[in-house]
């Protein structure tokens, strides 16, 4: 199971949105496999009886009222970080390529 | 070296509040310590000189004024990159995010303000907290004090390394598998990671959502005890924090006292795999709580083996979710490839450029371990490990009221020894990240130095969700005890820097 390629890591660095080098991919293709190889040690104990855990305080139906904070950012404090913005948005490349 | 710099948190505040010291000569007695020093250390990625001085002022003029503070009023304090700081630039150590100025707080970073503390700056940290030794920092690493070839431990060494070198009197970490506890271990320093939701995680960069926590890191218990006391408590902006009010940590430190006390040694973490001088200070330490009225009881968790592996599942799965908001959009770096590009070639160029290669390595990992296919088999497994180790937890807390471990299996290792082995990197935390996998609270304080190397060695004391008093109580005793068989604080033995700077400089003139 741990035998990973080249491919599923080009694969996963597009979904994960890293435009890696073919150097990179190569190179982290050697060490996930052998990351993979070590982690799978959790197969061993790892049961159908045995159920998961995702939070290690369990809390329940954390709610509050729907109503606005009296701490909330303006827009312009919420853009002012941003690396383009025209005072009050973001301002984003272009969504679709020329083919498109 | 100034006087004042050598006061403990407690020291300083109590000599502020007498109107023996000002909260300005304080503040510039730290903010000289860290000109004169900090660029042999570099345990800062920004220092807030004037930000800080103006802080000190104003709370100096409202004491005047008769305004009533908490006993670490007008003390200064180093703050982890990993927290938004309005007003500092934060990084989390990453190039991704390189100048940017949050426009808001952290919780723990504004409850520190309003306990009347000060900003020094912000610390360095392996980049976005993934790492043992800060040299996944994109701005260089941080050097241990005690010996400055090697690593001051991470991902909070600079927190860490601060405070081992008298730059600030304490600082405020974050803890995901042993960020905390582990450059504590390295430097000689306490290092708390508390109860996960004791401590508000809004306004810090995420790491591990379910594993994340801010915690202190100071030279004393007690110290650590009052910065708790500051910063835990209930906040509305992170739905996963504790709405139970706390003790006081603080009248735990007061009230320490180990007679009674059942102490669990987790027999898988006290093997031949923990360098010799690290398990003899671990076994004296035992010993002397022993005969000072401790019950020490051998403890078996044996899932606590498969800890590691679920974490190095878990924890990829996470970031590699969290760390989607680095999109070129909203904060810090955006590049453009050459001759333009659709917004997703802009934003795979910009995570290309702005991340450094043990977060790409764990953000294909995560985005690995959650793909269609393997997530029952990596995700789901991890998951399951995670209640067997909380089971481990459990069996042992209903025999003994904490537990004991080495915090960490080696001594500070040379810079750049383990860089590029990342398994063996990993193994730094095998004690310490079952707590973070069960949310339990753990402390790691000064033990003394390991014969063979001189250098710094820690215990970990850990106990049940919300009973974070247990561990400042046993750590305040042992504290006591072992700074009366040593004449006073471990650091008193820690190399001067100054001389060393000093001797720096003049070689650089020959």
């Amino acid at each position: 199971m741990s035998e990973i390629t080249a491919e599923q890591v080009a694969h996963l660095a597009n979904l994960a949105r890293i435009a890696l080098t073919e150097e990179e991919i190569a190179h982290l293709t050697t060490e996930l496999g052998q990351i993979m190889q070590a982690v799978e040690k959790v197969g061993e104990v790892a049961t159908p009886d045995v159920p998961p855990t995702s939070h290690p305080i369990p809390m329940q139906n954390v709610f509050r009222d729907d109503v606005v904070g009296d701490d909330v950012l303006t827009a312009e404090q919420a853009v002012a970080g941003a690396p383009e913005a025209d005072g009050s948005r973001f301002v984003v490349s272009a969504i679709l390529g020329e083919e498109q | 070296m100034s006087e004042i710099i050598r006061l403990t948190a407690a020291e300083l505040g109590a000599k502020i509040a007498a109107g023996e010291v000002s909260s300005v000569e304080a503040t510039r007695a730290h903010l000289d310590r860290i000109a004169s020093v900090d660029g042999a250390v570099h345990a800062f990625l920004h220092v807030n000189d004037e930000g800080a001085l103006a802080a000190a002022a104003d709370v100096d003029r409202r004491r005047a004024a008769g305004e009533a503070f908490g006993p670490l009023a007008g003390v200064p304090i180093a703050i982890k990159d990993v927290l938004v700081t309005e007003g500092m630039p934060s990084t989390a150590g990453s190039r991704i995010l390189e100048g940017w100025i949050p426009p808001y707080d952290a919780t723990p970073v504004r409850l520190v303000r309003e306990a009347g503390m000060i900003p020094l700056g912000k610390t360095n940290m392996d980049e976005f907290a993934m790492g043992s030794s800060t040299e996944h920092s994109a701005y260089g690493p941080t050097h241990n004090p005690w010996d400055l070839d090697r690593i001051p431990g991470g991902s909070g060494g600079g927190s860490a390394a601060s405070v081992a070198a008298f730059e600030a009197p304490l600082a405020l970490g974050s803890d995901t598998g042993g960020s905390i506890r582990q450059p504590a271990h390295v430097t000689g320093t306490v290092g708390v990671k508390p109860t996960y939701g004791a401590v508000s995680r809004y306004g810090s960069i995420a790491l591990a959502s379910s594993l994340d926590q801010i915690g202190p890191v100071t030279r004393t218990v007690l110290d650590a005890a009052l910065l708790q006391d500051v910063i835990a408590g209930h906040d509305p902006h992170d739905s996963t924090s504790i709405p139970e009010a706390w003790p006081s940590m603080a009248d735990a430190v007061r009230r320490a006292d180990v007679a009674g006390v059942r102490i669990g040694v987790v027999k898988q973490l006290d093997s031949g795999g923990v360098q010799a001088g690290v398990r003899s200070r671990f076994h004296e330490s035992l010993a002397l709580l022993e005969r000072n009225g401790a019950e020490i009881v051998e403890i078996d968790a044996p899932n606590f083996e498969y800890a590691i592996a679920a974490y190095y599942l878990i924890l990829p799965a996470e970031a590699s979710s969290n760390l989607a908001k680095f999109d070129s959009v909203r904060f810090g770096l955006r590049v453009t490839p050459e001759g333009g590009g659709t917004v997703e070639q802009v934003m795979a160029a910009s995570r290309e450029a702005g991340f450094g290669p043990e977060v790409k390595r764990r953000i294909i990992l995560g985005t690995y371990a959650l793909s269609a296919g393997y997530y029952d088999a990596y995700y789901g497994s991890a998951q399951k490990v995670r209640t067997l180790v909380q089971r481990d937890f459990e069996n042992a807390f209903a025999k003994v009221d904490v537990l004991a471990t080495p915090t960490a299996p080696t001594t500070a290792f040379k810079l750049g020894e383990k860089l590029d082995d990342p398994l063996a990197m990993y193994l730094n935390d095998v004690a310490t990240i079952p707590a973070n996998l069960a949310g339990v609270p753990g402390i790691s304080l000064p033990a003394g130095l390991a014969p063979e190397d001189g250098l710094p060695v820690g215990i970990q004391f850990l106990a049940p969700a919300r009973q974070d008093a247990r561990l400042y109580n046993v750590g305040a005793a042992l504290e006591r005890l072992l700074e009366a068989e040593w004449g006073g604080p471990l650091l008193n033995r820690a190399p001067d820097l100054s001389s060393h700077e000093m001797a720096a400089a003049e070689e650089g003139v020959i």
